[in-house]
């Protein structure tokens, strides 16, 4: 068997920032395995700009900011397994993975689980009617138009006003089709203000919100859909059905973080986020075992993506070095009020500053969070508008950490 | 060149009687209107094994389901299809769903079927924990069992294939007309063969093709079943198959493991204007969930990762109809074969080519047969060493493409390569499991239309779903 | 004239309303002086950056990803995508190479690399 100190599953943007950020902080002895025949993950098929803003300080498109990250890697000789496709992570971090040479089992001092994640499904599970061919997720048709050259359809209806879905309503608009509407299910856009101005304003597309697909029609290619306005209670209201011709539905109904080797590996999992609990070093319950990235709960922005993944990468780099630091000392976190999820689920409380991640449960004005141990206040922050698409960050100073003393609990108020 | 016998339909009882032809010194001819095999009721059904205590005795059902049992799991063996005799409880859930229980018995011993019995609901809850309270006597079938459909009946041709029998795929027989020699059977586009001998396997549409014939007595009431399928999580939820005593509310919905290691739940009944009505509805979606939690309560519909709708084939006597034509010496008729069919598809098979040869088809023994075919899952069953050997000799195994289900390049190649060959993203997901699981193709999809392109030489518009106009893609970027 | 514009300089995203009088823009509704900029240059001359693909003539089945390397007048996109469907390039082919000239004021750079 061979041994590395720290194998990273997979080579998308959180795979590579831990790989160098790791290798930085002085443990040397890194791999990346990854199931794609380059780096960069799900970043090579998001061709549009609006990546790196923060990260980077300029603007670039999704290859650009891969690109960043790959010739870091590249300059350090970090060794990448490429086409190779990790079946299984054991509790004492036995790495098995395949690729066209074999079966590779590597024995590591600590693994970074960076697997990314991929989209639900089940938006077309409930949708009454036929199974023609023209129904994609659309980030499946964005790789056959990005990556591959193939337009999915002429005329298209998405369902779900997630970013993917409205990039995808301006790619497809650019490269000719007729985008007839997005429809979605809840009384808000689940997608960044910026996307709705851009990529259905600019094009003239409608945006029908509390909208849902009721039925596809067709019975070898798609033929058309029935759309209905739904109440309250996500339900059709009668009497609002109307049918709308297309050869393609796009479905862009949420991503889920890609767990399963985490699950068969027996980490503990948050139900709220579908990714592992960790500490604020991104330390999964299983000692040595980390995650970062969308793996661990789905961001908004890769440039948080990155941040997150360079935490993961001095945080498994420490525990080489370090051996088994202390778990003891540990503070639960909480969603209060308002309050979705709380990323991390726990963290000690003698390491520095620690950020807190989430977000808030429905779209809200001005707002207050309030973040409390006991009947202490740790930080309190401010913002003009919190929505569910937009993930909160919120930092707690060590001083007033190192003597808290029970459940950290986020809250909002309304102001 | 004028066949000797011609199969009209590929799903699983055209397949086995395709495979039990080839036995035989005979060019047979099996021809299919879908662009692959299993496409009618063979592709969406409950996929049982059933214990022959439900036919009424005397009857054909009755005959076949006894007679069948061992067949199936025998082919099964042989053809490497997953399967499983995993055995099947019939709830009851009243005193008087009791008493049909008792009948259900006393009718198998009729049936000459042995070995099931009454047990009480605590017994049976004490088999299966995750039963209902409810639940107040069962019928205990040791003999019944799991197969997955559409794999034997793919199996079932291709083994078939690999004995000499042709495939002819989008070939819809519009006529049937009497030739020099036999039968000459042809499409609307224009596509024909002739053969002396015709056997009528064509399932939904068997009373249409008798009728091209002259036997226009005949009658298919299709009628709709639709199913929900849960993720691999939940496939440990019953390990028996849950059955329901027929009740008002209709003959009750069963809740499953497949062989496949999912579970399944369903199927409703509904009749539907033709055999191809496969549409999911939301009065379905909802009974099978309510009558499903009535036998199992803990079954989590959050983790549905499909739903599915089948139609069976049913006819009006409530009889499978296996005879010969009235008007047309030589053809051969299996109408109306809906449940239990696929448990019978065998003793089925068998039953026609009697059938075919009282009609005066001679039947000379091939030296060469071989009812085997290879296990087309054996990779995934192997070892990490075993594995390791195989890829260093095919490399192509080494890459996954199929994340959820863990399929390789290789195993979609070699699925595209053997009899039958896949040809379309349906017809690789059915031989392989890729895009079946969790994803739903999201990922392999793309990965899997360039396989089939390279594969089969056709560029990538011409990939289809599931043949005719189900394009994938419409047009290529930049021309 | 009046037009609404929401705001896209910040997640606030700010209701905003410009009225337009021959070359005057008033801009009410905005928080900020960056909101107001951003309705002032939507009303006079709106840009946009064009992100889109061109196919690489020697490899099977692959494109690259490209983008305008500055932004270019919103109403012309349908035009930049037009000039890019007439053309191919040769792999090998690195980011910030130029694919096409010239292309309302800028350039078209490639956005990926193409062994």
């Amino acid at each position: 068997m061979k041994k590395h100190a720290i194998v990273i599953v997979g080579g998308g943007p959180a795979g590579m920032a831990a790989a160098v950020a790791a290798y930085d902080r002085g443990v040397t002895d890194v791999v990346i395995l990854d199931r794609e025949p380059r780096l960069g993950g799900i970043l090579q098929q998001c061709i549009h700009n609006g990546f790196g803003l923060h990260k980077l300080g300029r603007e670039l498109t999704g290859p650009e900011y891969a690109d960043v990250y790959a010739q870091q890697v590249a300059e350090r000789n970090i060794p990448v397994f490429y086409e190779t496709m990790v079946t299984s992570v054991s509790p004492d971090r036995v790495v098995t993975a395949r690729n066209r040479e074999g079966i590779l089992k590597i024995q590591a001092e600590a693994v970074i689980l960076a697997m990314g994640c991929r989209e639900r499904s089940r938006g077309a599970l409930n949708i009454c009617g036929t199974r023609p061919a023209g129904i994609y997720s659309a980030g499946t048709a964005q790789k056959l138009i990005n990556c591959d050259g193939y337009m999915v359809g002429k005329r298209v209806v998405i369902l779900g006003s997630g970013d993917i879905g409205l990039i995808m309503a301006r790619r497809m608009s650019l490269e000719g089709a007729k985008v007839e509407a997005v429809c979605e299910l809840m009384s808000y856009s689940g997608g960044l203000t910026r996307n709705i101005v851009q990529c259905l304003e600019d094009f003239g597309i409608p945006l029908y919100l509390s909208t849902t697909v009721v039925q596809i029609h067709g019975q070898k290619r798609l033929e058309g859909v029935t759309v209905a306005q739904v109440d309250e209670n996500r339900r059709p209201i009668e009497g609002t059905s109307r049918f709308i011709p297309c050869d393609t539905l796009l479905l862009s109904v949420g991503l889920i973080p890609e767990n399963e080797l985490t699950q068969v590996c027996g980490i503990p999992m948050d139900p709220v986020t579908g990714g592992a609990m960790v500490d604020e070093r991104c330390m999964t319950k299983v000692s040595g075992i980390f995650a970062c990235g969308n793996v661990l709960h789905v961001h908004d922005l890769v440039d948080y993506v990155s941040d997150e993944a360079e935490r993961a990468g001095k945080g498994a780099a420490d525990f080489v070095r370090e051996g088994k630091a202390s778990e003891g000392a540990y503070l639960q976190t909480k969603a209060g009020k308002g309050v979705r999820y709380v990323v991390p689920q726990q963290l000690r409380k003698d390491t520095g500053d620690v950020d807190l991640f989430m977000r808030v449960t429905q779209p809200f004005g001005k707002v207050k969070f309030t973040v409390t141990a006991g009947d202490k206040v740790l930080a309190v922050a401010k913002r003009l508008k919190a929505a569910p698409g937009e993930m909160e960050r919120i930092t707690l100073k060590q001083a007033l950490l190192q003597d808290a003393e029970g459940t950290v609990t986020v809250e909002l108020e309304e102001l | 060149m004028i066949y000797d016998v011609i199969i009209v339909g590929a799903g699983v009882i055209g397949a086995m009687a395709a495979r039990e032809l080839s036995k035989y010194q005979l060019k047979v001819c099996l021809l299919e209107k879908e662009n692959d095999v299993a496409c009618g009721a063979s592709k969406a059904n409950s996929g049982i094994i059933h214990g022959g205590y439900d036919p009424e005795p005397g009857t054909l059902k009755a005959k076949m389901n006894t007679e069948g049992i061992e067949l199936l799991y025998e082919a099964a063996k042989e053809l490497h299809v997953p399967h499983k005799n995993n055995g099947s409880l019939v709830l009851a859930f009243s005193e008087k769903e009791d008493e049909t229980v008792r009948a259900l018995y006393e009718r198998s011993l009729i049936n000459g079927i042995a070995g099931l019995s009454v047990i009480s609901g605590d017994r049976a809850r004490e088999l299966e924990p995750n039963l209902s309270d409810k639940v107040t006597s069962a019928l205990l079938v040791p003999n019944a069992g799991i197969i997955c459909p559409y794999a034997l009946t793919i199996a079932a041709v291709g083994n078939a294939m690999d004995n000499g029998v042709e495939l002819k795929r989008n070939f819809a027989v519009a006529a049937i007309e009497k030739a020099a020699q036999g039968y000459t059977v042809s499409s609307a586009d224009g596509q024909s063969v002739t053969g002396k001998f015709v056997l009528n396997c064509a399932g939904g549409y068997s009373d249409k093709v008798a009728a091209m014939v002259g036997d226009d007595g005949y009658t298919i009431v299709p009628r709709a079943g639709e199913y929900l399928l849960l993720d691999k999580t939940e496939g440990s939820r019953v390990s028996y198959t849950i059955f329901q005593v027929p009740s008002e509310e209709g003959k009750g919905i069963l809740v499953s493991p497949t062989a496949d290691g999912n579970l399944l739940t369903g199927p409703t009944a509904a009749k539907v204007a033709t055999p191809d009505s496969r549409e999911i509805t939301a009065e379905g979606i909802e009974q099978v969930q309510r009558l499903a939690a009535k036998s199992v309560p803990s079954v989590n519909f959050r983790q549905v990762i499909t739903s599915f709708t089948g139609v069976r084939s049913s006819g009006t006597t409530g009889d499978f109809i296996m005879e010969p034509s009235k008007k047309a010496p030589g053809v051969v008729h299996l109408v109306a074969i809906e449940s239990p069919g696929l448990t019978c598809c065998v003793a089925i098979a068998r039953y026609a080519v009697e059938l075919l040869q009282g009609q005066g088809l001679s039947l000379e023994a091939k030296a060469a047969w071989d009812g085997t075919r290879e296990d087309t899952h054996a990779f995934r069953d192997m070892s990490d060493e075993e594995k390791d050997a195989f890829i260093q000799k095919n490399p192509d195994y080494g890459r996954i493409v199929c994340r959820c289900e863990q399929i390789s390049e290789g195993e979609i190649r070699d699925a595209i390569r053997r009899n039958p060959q896949a040809r379309d993203m349906d017809g690789v997901k059915r031989r392989t499991r890729s895009g079946m699981g969790r994803c739903q193709g999201g990922f392999c999809g793309p990965y899997v239309m360039r396989l089939i392109a390279e594969e089969l030489g056709i560029p990538m518009e011409q990939v289809t779903k599931n043949g005719g106009d189900s394009r994938m893609v419409t047009e290529r970027i930049g021309e | 004239m009046e037009r609404k514009i929401t705001c896209i300089i910040c997640p606030r995203g700010c209701p905003m309303t410009a009225v337009i009088e021959g070359d005057s823009v008033k801009v009410s509704g905005h928080s900020c002086p960056k909101g107001e900029e951003y309705a002032i240059n939507e009303c006079t001359n709106p840009v946009r950056t064009v992100t889109a693909t061109v196919r690489v003539d020697n490899r099977r089945d692959v494109m690259v990803s490209v983008k305008t390397e500055n932004p270019v007048p919103k109403g012309s996109m349908a035009d930049v995508m037009a000039q890019l469907r007439k053309i191919t390039v040769q792999a090998p082919i690195h980011i910030g190479d130029v694919v096409l000239e010239d292309v309302f004021g800028t350039k078209i750079v490639a956005t990926k690399e193409i062994l």
